[in-house]
């Protein structure tokens, strides 16, 4: 009796620390659009980096975190049945955190000029490419507690990945139709391509949780 | 205890083994073999509740094996288990669906046409039944309490963590009601040709119950399941997982569930009595498959979601099961019972003689029956049942239930009473006026199991059975379970030419 009680109490606890890891997404996706915001008006500078100081402590905070979900998935063999999709999943949304301090870490680094008139669709890039980070963790969190949910929550993502997708293009076009010098065009669009890759990956998440979904239905 | 009595037990502790390495599957399997539950404590539960539900309700299935036919030699029911069990081993080595019920009970019928019994077949057909009945009962429950937990599931929205334990606490009580059930209904199979030939005599424990010898032969079963299931039954355990369509942990459990509800129903005396006090039609207590009941319960789940996962080949060979597995057994059982007969000097049945003897005869007249036509074999004396009932056939036509009550009445048992036989938990066990009544008839022999009953309820109701009716069927089940020890404790038997 009490080795179940254990095994309720030891439950509770990896369910904290599971809500815990995707609140550490929520947060880096938040941090980076504050991030952007901050470059786009001063650019490096404090603010920023303290930005990028935060990102760093949220990645490694989530890198903590699923490394102990992970060891102790396997240690209590928890889940049997579908632990290697979650165990996957952790893997792919922790990757969303490395992508987004990896960005902070190349903004400080590089410090690509980006003229004025590209900033407010970079501002609206970056806030699609975080709604959608958004929506593909909500969907994580459908998916433990709820997974009739997390068709929902895929479809937005999915329309945010799509318009990040067009916002994109429409900046690459604008880079490669002006009279920027090449070499800044090459750059602009490298970080254009580096933002909108967060909601590519969302989207990944998104198709495999639909399997998985799929798997924890039957 | 006689060391031979131990010898001739040893082939259904054999059958019981090879229950507990294959039938514990059915209840943990799913559980195992996706790593929800630890063997160990699957092993554990399992053997601890096979045990409980063999001892407390194990009587009940028992009773309608007994009725199929009564294997009276302890070397009869030795090569009856024996074949049962070589046929489960053998089809089950050759990868053949195979259900331990079905074999016990093609066994007893090679056992009754070797020693020339009548098999009821009322009983018969009562158990064939069940085992169509069995599954499709099984895929009832199942698919309504599948789609009951989905919406419970949908409802509560679980953190799938969450869920995850409370599903293997689930699959573990759920195993554990799956193993009594087990224990309960299947116990019969394993022991049941033993019972009336059981050297156990009851033993009073502490004044506050009685420990019967059927009780102490289903233990000793039991144990046998339970090591069965602790040697063997791991490797089937992780083989039986997802064999007929894949599961998930929680559809697991409901087929756990489902299977477990099935056998309890076929078992359970409580529910019989419950269902007959209130005046409402009983469900016959009979061994079913297990295997079957998991199989009932997953083609159920699977119709429920469309019918797409479900390989109907499987299906196709269960049914095949039903009619080879006790063809092969009762065929095994038969030839098995010639050579112990003939090469190893046993005696496999003891000889059950048929007379119509003028106070038989009377017997049959008083009732009506068509005792005219009868006069020709009077006096004439038969050593089997069949040749009886050839000998009646032949000279009248008579109806099932005639013919019953005239093999009944001509059926020669020789008892006599003598008190002392009686311990005092059998006294209690009993009832001190029916005691009362037995000690008047001390000293007193009889040729007739009915001249017994008779000199019984002639001076008092309580060894009277009642009138045929629903409600009462506990009350006459009762009393016949006390004529029949009475039969047993006085008999006289003769010995054998």
């Amino acid at each position: 009796m009490s080795k179940s009680l254990a095994l309720f109490r030891k439950t509770r606890i990896l369910e904290n620390q599971i809500d815990e890891f995707l609140d550490c997404i929520t947060k880096s996706g938040l941090i980076f659009q504050g991030a952007i915001k901050t470059y786009l008006a001063n650019g490096v500078c404090d603010d920023f980096d303290a930005s990028t100081k935060q990102a760093n402590e949220i990645e490694t905070r989530g890198d903590d975190l699923r490394r102990t979900i992970e060891a102790q998935l396997y240690e209590q063999t928890l889940i049997p049945d579908l632990r290697a999709d979650v165990l996957r999943l952790l893997e792919d949304l922790d990757n969303l955190i490395n992508i987004t301090q990896a960005n902070c870490y190349r903004f400080a680094v590089e410090a690509p000029e980006i003229p004025e008139e590209y900033h407010a669709e970079f501002l609206h890039l970056t806030e699609t490419v975080v709604a959608c980070v958004d929506a593909v963790v909500m969907s994580s969190r459908a998916f433990f507690r709820n997974i009739e949910a997390v068709r929902d929550h895929n479809s937005k993502v999915m329309f945010y990945e799509t318009e990040a997708d067009k916002i994109s293009s429409k900046l690459k076009v604008m880079a490669f139709s002006s009279d920027l010098p090449k070499v800044e065009k090459i750059h602009l669009r490298y970080f254009i391509e580096r933002i909108d890759e967060l909601a590519n990956e969302a989207e990944d998440i998104a198709d495999a949780l639909a399997i998985y979904t799929i798997k924890r239905s039957i | 205890m006689d060391i031979v009595i131990l010898l001739f037990l040893t082939s259904g502790l054999f059958l019981g083994w090879s229950l507990g390495a294959n039938d514990a599957a059915n209840v943990f399997g799913t559980a195992v073999g996706t790593r929800m539950v630890q063997f160990t404590t699957a092993a554990i539960v399992c053997s601890i509740f096979v045990i409980l539900g063999a001892v407390i309700s194990g009587a009940g299935a028992a009773h309608t094996l007994g009725k199929l036919g009564s294997v009276n030699a302890l070397a009869g029911s030795f090569v009856a288990a024996f074949s049962a069990a070589l046929t489960v081993y053998w089809m089950t080595r050759a990868s053949l669906p195979v259900s331990t019920s079905q074999a016990i009970v093609g066994a007893i019928i090679g056992w009754n046409l070797f020693s020339g019994s009548i098999t009821d077949s009322n009983a018969l057909f009562k158990i064939l039944g069940t085992w169509v009945a069995c599954p499709l009962l099984a895929g009832l429950i199942a698919a309504p309490l599948y789609k009951l937990t989905q919406r419970i599931l949908k409802w509560a929205q679980f953190h799938l963590l969450r869920l995850d334990a409370y599903t293997r606490a689930a699959l573990i009580f759920a195993g554990a009601f799956g193993s009594y059930s087990l224990g309960a209904n299947n116990i019969a199979n394993v022991m049941g040709v033993f019972l009336p030939v059981s050297p156990f005599t009851d033993f009073d424990l502490g004044g506050f119950a009685t420990f019967t010898g059927a009780q102490q032969l289903f233990l000793i079963g039991a144990i046998a399941i339970g090591v069965g299931v602790f040697t063997y039954s791991k490797r089937v355990m992780l083989t039986v997982g997802d064999g007929l369509m894949p599961l998930s942990p929680v559809a697991a459990w409901v087929v756990v569930i489902a299977h477990s509800i099935v056998l309890f129903l076929f078992a359970s005396e409580g529910l019989e009595n419950l269902l007959a006090n209130a005046g409402l039609p009983t469900i016959p207590l009979v061994p079913v498959s297990s295997s079957q009941a998991v199989v009932g319960a997953v083609v159920g789940i699977g119709i429920l979601k469309g019918g797409k996962n479900i390989d109907w080949k499987i299906l196709g060979n269960i049914s095949a099961g039903w009619v080879t597995t006790p063809i092969i057994s009762a065929v095994v059982c038969f030839v098995a019972l010639f050579f112990v007969q003939n090469v190893f000097n046993q005696q496999v049945f003891r000889e059950v003689s048929y007379s119509l003897t003028p106070t038989a005869m009377e017997r049959v007249v008083e009732m009506g029956l068509p005792a005219e036509d009868l006069k020709v074999i009077e006096g004439k004396t038969y050593n089997n049942a069949s040749a009886f009932r050839a000998a009646v056939l032949e000279q009248t036509l008579l109806s099932k239930s005639q013919e019953t009550k005239v093999l009944y009445y001509a059926e020669i048992f020789h008892t006599k009473i003598t008190p002392n036989k009686l311990t005092k938990s059998d006294r209690e066990w009993l009832g001190e006026e029916r005691v009362k009544i037995l000690d008047s008839l001390s000293g007193k022999s009889f040729a007739y199991k009915w001249q017994l009953s008779d000199a019984l309820s002639r001076d008092s109701d309580q060894w009277k059975l009642l009138e045929q009716t629903t409600v009462n069927k506990v009350y006459n089940k009762q009393i016949n379970s006390r004529l029949d020890f009475v039969y047993r404790t006085f008999s006289v038997i003769e010995r054998p030419r």
